[in-house]
């Protein structure tokens, strides 16, 4: 290279694009800043106008939502209980099935078998929702219905396995992670203490993975919570204070796409109220990821 | 190591120019929606499977273009008079608010009736409990007061079984809703608030269907399309100048008016200001000579077949403006009084 | 010494314990094949060269899936183009030049968020911000926009572990020889990322690929006769077309929902192949 000022004239062009580049690549990085500040201001926004009409006590305490009828009422219990219902029961159906499968592949399983098996748990998170939608009304309810004859053509308990199901991998795939993580030394001191494999699971395993599964069991509830396609195709649209899952019930997030999809002008009481609940869901899901977060670094050890 | 220098290259450019490409793009290759040949149709689900008939006719002599969205009756006459779009069609005739919103909008219209729907009242084939109901009646179950009071059979008529009703019924954003509310409860907007409200005339469908102790209402159209699984209901208006005694909805009694007070004209408006695209007129004349042909495939009654004429000539005419004077949901206009037939 | 159990359980117990485990692994799948083979069974006569190239109908014998089709194929396209360039700078910034600080990790704790935020008020966003704000109406731009920052998390996340399993022994050899930190990204550490980033670009297009929320908050159309012609065009999208025909009554339109639940699923299936084939043809150029 020849030497003088052409070398710190190259230099000096070179540094200006470094920090032209540097300064792109940031500007990238704020674009995910920039989304939730956008979120947060439309949420916001026309939360805050909502609530200049309708009181805080109103939203808190009334037991209907009926917001788009002659006799309004703006109580939000019946979307909670709606989302609250469909989440436990996905959760239930989740929890012990992803659980036991990620204790398997921790435990008993070989990398080959791990290789092989975790995969295919994970196509399960792959299918889209809509199509699981499609298995909860066409498949699954009239098969429960069968069992349970009072069951009504729309109900929670439908959508909720189906969710359940679609979890699953979520669990799984965080808890494997966790109880992989637990040092080999605690297994063996525990086998040396004359624990069988049953023991040493329940016992030491667990509990010591138990922030990673922890993490893996909040990220999942966030998952349930903010579910939309197919509680919308097969929960049905009646919002309902009740905790009985053979009922149709209406999500929170059935709701938005209910108001969403249909008539309602901008502007109005009526629309707000697509974004006062998109809101709260968003205030659940947002702690929820958060706790989790939080969780599954303290197992990494950070 | 030799490798890199091939894959480095190409995976540079791709990243940076592609979103750049994109936003060139955007300026210069744009089709503005609305212009540009195709022609967009909003407004209510219930006329929607008639449009889509036409739509899919349309498409058979030529390139169509067509796209359809269901916003709703009201959703659809937001964007209209916003000049978003230039068709929609209504279940209901247009408001006066709405009238209001598109002269502050500049947008003029041709009100066009198209065909005729009922709404039907429907409950499980296995409740045979039920053979027909009368007005007052329904007016006793649907109002707001029946909120939390009238919630068993028993509560509607003597005899009938202790058990709760389960209600299915149109969503509040439905001229379907609005017209019903007017026609039983006699206040447009006005009803109980727990039942199970659906723009999507399938999950009704399958509630009835699926609960021997349901009972829903929507348009008639969508029972003809599931008869199975339903049972028609019966209504008795209690005058006798239009048919005696409870009649259930058909095209025949839709058609000539013994079906009340559930029986209403359907509507399309289209824009006619100097900045609707050229492709509409043509669509528009399209339709109304076609309707009468496709209507019934769909489950509507067609209007008299001399009614259609007079239709078309009224859009070839561009007589503007609604004769319901923004009224609302009108209960019992017959097309004879409205065209002036005679 | 304390023994932790009394007496140890007998093997009978344990090896219940793993097959109820195993069965845990196996039962989901087998549940999600037996629902799957259902599928199949109700829409694969219904699949044919007519079915793929028509345009929707009133009557379930005739409608088609080929504005669907091709309208998704579009938004995934744009989808991906802004996604990926964008995931791939975020990534790149976190992983290269940021790795500590506050920024740094306000940014991450803010996409780990973003990752778990509900799909509809992504849609919400859009139609705030897209449709309504920018004027974009009821476009594919807006609907790609949209998704792009809906799956921009996923992009990042993949794009971050892919750099990360670059050794630094690399990187530090590079910058010891003089290289800016762009040079050591785009010519040491970027081209061994590339089926990293590869992967998750496909992950990132599987998940728009099957989403219906935000574009039905978006407004979704539902019924469209003819191919998208620009990207301001109205559109339709595969999953929207099957969400349409399980709404309408009639018993054939089941049958088309579940054909086209079908093209989505081998969609997906050829999607996801094709990348694991490419991506695992390009470790081994790459000598891993």
């Amino acid at each position: 290279m020849p030497p003088g000022r052409p070398i710190r004239r190259v230099r000096r062009v070179r540094r200006l694009g470094e920090a032209i580049i540097e300064r792109g690549l940031l500007g990238s990085a704020l674009l995910s800043i920039l989304t939730t500040v956008a979120i947060l201001v439309i949420l916001g926004r026309n939360t805050v106008d909502f609530f200049a009409e309708v009181s805080l006590a109103q939203f808190v305490l009334d037991t209907q939502w009926t917001p788009l009828f002659a006799d309004k009422h703006y109580g939000i219990w019946p979307l909670l209980a709606g989302t609250f219902l469909t989440s436990a029961i996905a959760i239930g159906v989740a929890l012990p099935f992803g659980l036991l499968a990620a204790i398997y592949l921790g435990e008993f399983a070989t990398p080959r078998m791990r290789a092989v098996l975790k995969p295919t748990l994970e196509l399960l998170a792959g299918v889209p929702t809509i199509v699981y939608g499609y298995f909860a009304l066409v498949t699954l309810t009239p098969l429960l219905q069968r069992i349970m004859p009072g069951l009504a053509g729309f109900n929670a308990l439908s959508p909720g396995i189906v969710m359940g199901i679609m979890i699953i991998p979520m669990i799984t795939s965080l808890g494997e992670d966790a109880i992989s993580a637990v040092p080999r030394t605690l297994r063996e001191a525990a086998y040396a203490l004359g624990a069988g494999k049953l023991a040493t699971v329940f016992r030491v395993v667990v509990p010591t993975a138990m922030s990673g599964i922890a993490a893996s069991l909040v990220l999942a509830i966030s998952r349930a919570v903010g579910e939309t396609m197919i509680v919308a195709i097969a929960a049905g649209q009646q919002p309902r204070l009740t905790l009985d899952p053979r009922e149709p019930v209406e999500t929170m997030t059935a709701y938005i796409v209910q108001v969403a999809k249909g008539d309602t002008p901008t502007g109005t009481l009526e629309y707000r109220t697509i974004f006062v609940v998109a809101a709260t869901l968003f205030v659940i899901t947002f702690v929820a990821n958060v706790a989790s977060f939080r969780l599954a670094r303290r197992y990494r050890g950070r | 190591m030799v490798s890199w220098t091939l894959v480095s290259v190409p995976s540079t450019c791709r990243i940076g120019v592609a979103p750049l490409l994109t936003l060139a793009c955007a300026a210069g290759c744009t089709v503005p929606a609305g212009t540009g040949g195709i022609v967009v149709v909003d407004g209510s689900s219930t006329v929607y499977p008639i449009s889509e008939a036409v739509a899919e006719e349309y498409g058979r002599r030529g390139p169509g273009r067509v796209a359809i969205g269901t916003s709703g009756t009201g959703g659809g006459f937001k964007k209209f008079c916003k000049g978003e779009v230039a068709i929609t069609g209504a279940s209901r005739p247009i408001s006066a608010g709405e009238i209001a919103t598109c002269e502050a909008g500049g947008v003029d219209f041709v009100e066009l009736p198209i065909a005729y729907d009922g709404i039907a009242i429907v409950v499980n084939p296995a409740a045979d409990w039920v053979d027909h109901l009368t007005v007052d009646e329904l007016a006793r179950l649907w109002a707001p007061a029946a909120q939390g009071t009238a919630t068993r059979w028993s509560d509607l008529r003597a005899g009938w079984p202790d058990a709760e009703i389960h209600l299915f019924g149109a969503g509040v954003d439905s001229g379907t809703y609005d017209y019903f509310t007017q026609a039983i409860v006699g206040t447009e907007h006005a009803s109980r608030g727990d039942y199970t409200a659906s723009e999507d005339d399938h999950v009704l469908v399958q509630g009835v269907a699926s609960d021997i102790h349901a009972l829903g209402f929507f348009g008639f159209a969508h029972y003809v399309e599931s008869a199975h699984g339903l049972r028609l209901v019966a209504v008795d208006d209690g005058r006798a100048d239009n048919g005696d005694g409870p009649i259930a909805p058909s095209v025949v009694t839709v058609g000539d008016g013994t079906y009340q007070p559930l029986s209403r004209l359907v509507f399309l408006y289209v824009a006619t200001s100097a900045s609707v695209g050229p492709e509409i007129a043509p669509f528009v004349r399209f339709y109304l000579d076609t309707v009468a042909s496709v209507v019934q495939d769909v489950g509507y009654i067609p209007l008299p077949a001399q009614a259609y004429p007079l239709v078309r000539a009224r859009f070839d005419a561009r007589m503007t403006g609604s004769s319901f004077d923004g009224a609302g949901s009108q209960v019992g206009v017959r097309i004879e009084d409205l065209l002036g037939m005679g | 010494m304390q023994r932790l159990s009394r007496r140890p359980p007998s093997r009978a117990l344990e090896r219940a314990f793993r097959g109820l485990c195993l069965l845990a692994v196996l039962l989901p799948v087998a549940l999600l094949g037996v629902l799957l083979f259902d599928v199949i069974r109700t829409g694969i006569a219904r699949i044919d060269v007519e079915f793929l190239t028509s345009f929707p109908s009133r009557r379930p014998e005739e409608a088609g899936i080929l504005a669907a089709a091709v309208g998704s194929l579009w938004l995934v396209t744009l989808t991906a183009a802004f996604a990926v360039p964008i995931g791939v700078a975020t990534a790149i910034y976190l992983e290269e030049y940021a790795r500590t600080g506050r920024l740094a990790g306000l940014i991450e704790i803010n996409i780990s968020n973003l990752a778990g935020v509900p799909s509809i008020i992504y849609g919400l966003l859009g139609l705030e911000l897209f449709v309504r704000a920018l004027a974009l109406g009821r476009s594919l731009i807006a609907g790609a926009l949209t998704l792009a920052l809906l799956v921009l998390p996923i992009v990042i996340m993949a794009t971050r572990e892919a750099l990360r399993s670059v050794p630094a022994s690399l990187r530090e050899a590079a910058l010891a020889l003089g290289a800016t930190p762009w040079q050591v990204v785009r010519q040491v550490v970027l081209p061994i990322a590339v089926p990293g980033v590869m992967t998750g670009s496909i992950l990132a297009i599987s998940r728009a690929i099957g989403e219906a929320a935000p574009l039905l908050v978006l407004g979704a159309l539902s019924y469209v006769d003819f191919l998208p012609e620009g990207i301001r065009s109205p559109f339709s999208a595969l999953p929207i077309q099957i969400f349409n025909w399980t709404r309408r009554p009639q018993p054939g339109f089941a049958v088309d929902a579940a054909a086209g639940i079908i093209v989505l699923m081998a969609t997906l299936l050829v999607l996801n192949a094709t990348a694991i084939l490419t991506r695992n043809r390009m470790q081994k150029r790459l000598g891993r």
